[in-house]
């Protein structure tokens, strides 16, 4: 079991996961990025202003609410769901936004610059330059613009400019090759806010680190309300921010479980999924080393989730190192079943998840009924489901508009 | 083989003339086109030729490439593909030939089987533009093995120590990349290339060549006054991308009548 717990270590390697596989002109920006990064962490001013901006601004802490409806209804492990659907913007994303944004302005970037899937991300890193006023641009494949124009629309009523890239799978993935060759360009005046533990180091690190409140306060929550630690962690994992973020502070708690889940689709057999860890191989993609969907010559796949937010072909090089370990496992969530709790949490509790979120809430459903009534477990809650609502009707046949 | 590059740069070096570097896509629009291309550029005055390997996510690359590498992808050009292209070249042309490709499908492959097989099958080095020494260390065993050449790249952004590591790690040439961007951008500050290429001659002897944003005859010269050598990639395959509907003669005519104007222009 993990004793000590200091990844990444040496060119920011987790085991042989994660590294800088970058491009030479971003080299030095990577190295510039840490070491400003490294300077902020110790600074008590710097860290002062972002809790406060966490406290008044997102509006942590969040609460750890015990879903007794939901628990009763299982008949097995205590439910504790982290309510990071109620961070403003609607997720957790924002932990990392007003971490990244601010850390640039104290780079003295003029811009930043994002990718977004489901339009979370970009969405809270133009709140977050609106309020600290800097110039905000926002890379979205136009498929997704097309799926989540709700949220293309608020970054630009938040004063963002929202960039479509019609390239390749005109998803995630494009708009973060996108993303880089901005930063690529515009290296000197832009700070590229990242918004998952993926891409080049130092990323993986800052991203969990920002996001690493999550399971501070957490555990904090858990031993006031329980007087003991979780058995299990679930979590859902696209690039796998949030559940890195719930997990980090329990990684020296050996007898807590931790459960990484990612998105089946259709089904791992279908080919059509977003498991990266079921289906994937190693590879490179977008700067680190990680388990990757790729065809036979190393062309990266198309991948599918009905949830935008989990529909990326590589998984964040921490949980590859987390699962190799055996510190965590990971298993995935199927279509159906993601939109079977979707409704099921709706209903039985009164919250709609983000489809994202839906999916740890699956895991949930079919691991709380396995565990005795004495055990207790945290599943994080990483969004919420009003971006969703349309999809989900139009899905089921109704037009709303 | 890393010296069919060596004997390049020293040919020209002794003839007073520098080094035309003309990259194409392999597979773009389809392998029999590159092919025919090979020679034909080689005969318009190519001394060495960069190969690009199709690749789904090309973060460095610019609109123009990232769709020649959509058109070899079409028809899943793969590097095996490519591979086996590359000797059948052997048989007609013995110009250097360079890969351009990121690391995925190289290390998909395996780095050992691929610096062996690409040696075998004739091709004399690798840039690879998101792998940077410091994640080299297995292909550079490999490739130093092979005597296969790794080509490391250097930008505007490059502080002293970065030209010192990546001056010591490249083979074949060190290739700078004239301005803080991606394949195709706009080249327009002729004084700053000509500043960087001095601090890299301060830490090496190894031959320089230059490349991103090269388009006209004209910038060939004014870079062939500052380097050893100049590589165009986008420009050229603009003149692919531009001829597609047309036949294959008119497409490998107005890519070869390109080179050739680029040869004049550097010699002149």
């Amino acid at each position: 079991m993990i004793q000590r717990y200091s990844q990444p270590g040496k060119n920011g390697h987790f085991g042989t996961f994660g590294g800088q596989y970058a491009p030479e002109t971003l080299m030095p920006a990577l190295r510039e990025l840490e070491q400003a990064y490294r300077e902020v962490k110790r600074d008590p001013a710097f860290r002062r202003e972002l809790n406060e901006l966490l406290s008044e601004y997102v509006g942590r802490e969040t609460p750890l609410y015990h879903a007794a409806r939901l628990s009763e209804r299982l008949g097995g492990a205590k439910i504790y769901l982290k309510r990071e659907d109620l961070c403003h913007t609607g997720a957790h994303k924002i932990n990392n936004t007003v971490g990244q944004v601010l850390l640039a302005k104290h780079m003295g970037k003029k811009r930043v610059i994002a990718e977004t899937g489901a339009g979370q991300h970009g969405v809270a890193t133009a709140t977050v330059a609106a309020m600290l006023g800097i110039e905000c641009e926002v890379y979205m494949g136009t498929e997704d613009m097309e799926r989540q124009a709700l949220n293309v629309y608020r970054m630009r009523l938040l004063g963002s400019k929202c960039t479509g890239v019609h390239y390749g799978s005109r998803t995630l993935k494009d708009a973060i090759s996108e993303a880089m060759r901005d930063w690529t360009t515009n290296v000197r005046t832009t700070h590229y806010v990242l918004g998952s533990v993926l891409g080049c180091h130092p990323y993986p690190m800052i991203v969990r680190d920002f996001q690493s409140v999550i399971g501070k306060e957490a555990r904090r929550q858990i031993l006031k309300a329980e007087g003991r630690l979780p058995d299990l962690l679930i979590a859902c994992v696209g690039g796998g921010s949030n559940a890195i973020g719930l997990f980090h502070a329990f990684i020296k708690d050996a007898g807590v479980d931790m459960l990484g889940v990612e998105a089946g689709g259709y089904g791992v057999e279908s080919g059509k999924h977003a498991a990266r860890f079921a289906g994937g191989t190693l590879g490179v993609l977008q700067g680190t080393l990680t388990y990757l969907l790729q065809d036979d010559h190393g062309q990266i796949n198309l991948t599918h989730s009905v949830s935008a937010g989990l529909d990326y072909a590589a998984v964040g090089p921490e949980h590859a190192f987390l699962r190799e370990q055996g510190r965590a496992r990971y298993t995935s969530i199927n279509d159906d079943e993601a939109m079977e709790a979707f409704d099921t949490l709706a209903r039985v509790e009164g919250i709609i998840p983000a489809l994202e979120s839906a999916h740890a809430v699956a895991q949930v459903i079919k691991e709380a009924p396995r565990m005795g009534r004495d055990k207790v477990l945290i599943c994080n809650l990483s969004g919420r489901g009003d971006k969703d609502v349309y999809q989900v009707a139009r899905m089921r046949g109704l037009e709303l508009d | 083989m890393t010296h069919r590059i060596d004997t390049a740069f020293r040919t020209a070096r002794k003839a007073g003339r520098k080094v035309l570097i003309p990259y194409v896509m392999a597979g773009d629009p389809d392998l029999d086109t590159t092919l025919r291309l090979i020679p034909e550029l080689e005969k318009a005055g190519a001394d060495v030729i960069e190969l690009g390997i199709p690749f789904s996510d090309p973060i460095a690359d610019g609109p123009v490439i990232l769709r020649a590498a959509m058109r070899a992808l079409v028809h899943d050009t793969s590097l095996t593909d490519v591979l086996g292209a590359v000797k059948k070249i052997r048989a007609v042309s013995q110009v250097p030939l360079v890969f351009m490709s990121y690391y995925n499908p190289i290390y998909h492959y395996g780095v050992e089987a691929f610096a062996r097989d690409a040696v075998t099958a004739g091709v004399d080095g690798v840039i690879i533009p998101d792998l940077p020494p410091e994640e080299g260390h297995d292909l550079i065993v490999a490739a130093r093995k092979e005597k296969l050449a790794t080509i490391f790249l250097l930008a505007p952004t490059s502080d002293d120590a970065r030209i010192r590591k990546v001056t010591q790690t490249a083979t074949g040439f060190i290739y700078y990349v004239s301005i803080t961007g991606i394949t195709g951008a706009a080249l327009t500050d002729m004084g700053d290339v000509g500043a960087r290429i001095g601090d890299i001659r301060k830490k090496t002897g190894k031959p320089i060549a230059v490349g991103f944003g090269i388009s006209t005859p004209e910038q060939a010269r004014a870079i062939g006054r500052m380097a050893d050598g100049v590589i165009v990639g986008s420009a050229l395959v603009k003149h692919i991308e531009a001829n597609l509907e047309a036949d294959r003669d008119t497409l490998v005519n107005a890519a070869t009548a390109f080179v050739a104007g680029l040869r004049q222009g550097l010699d002149g």
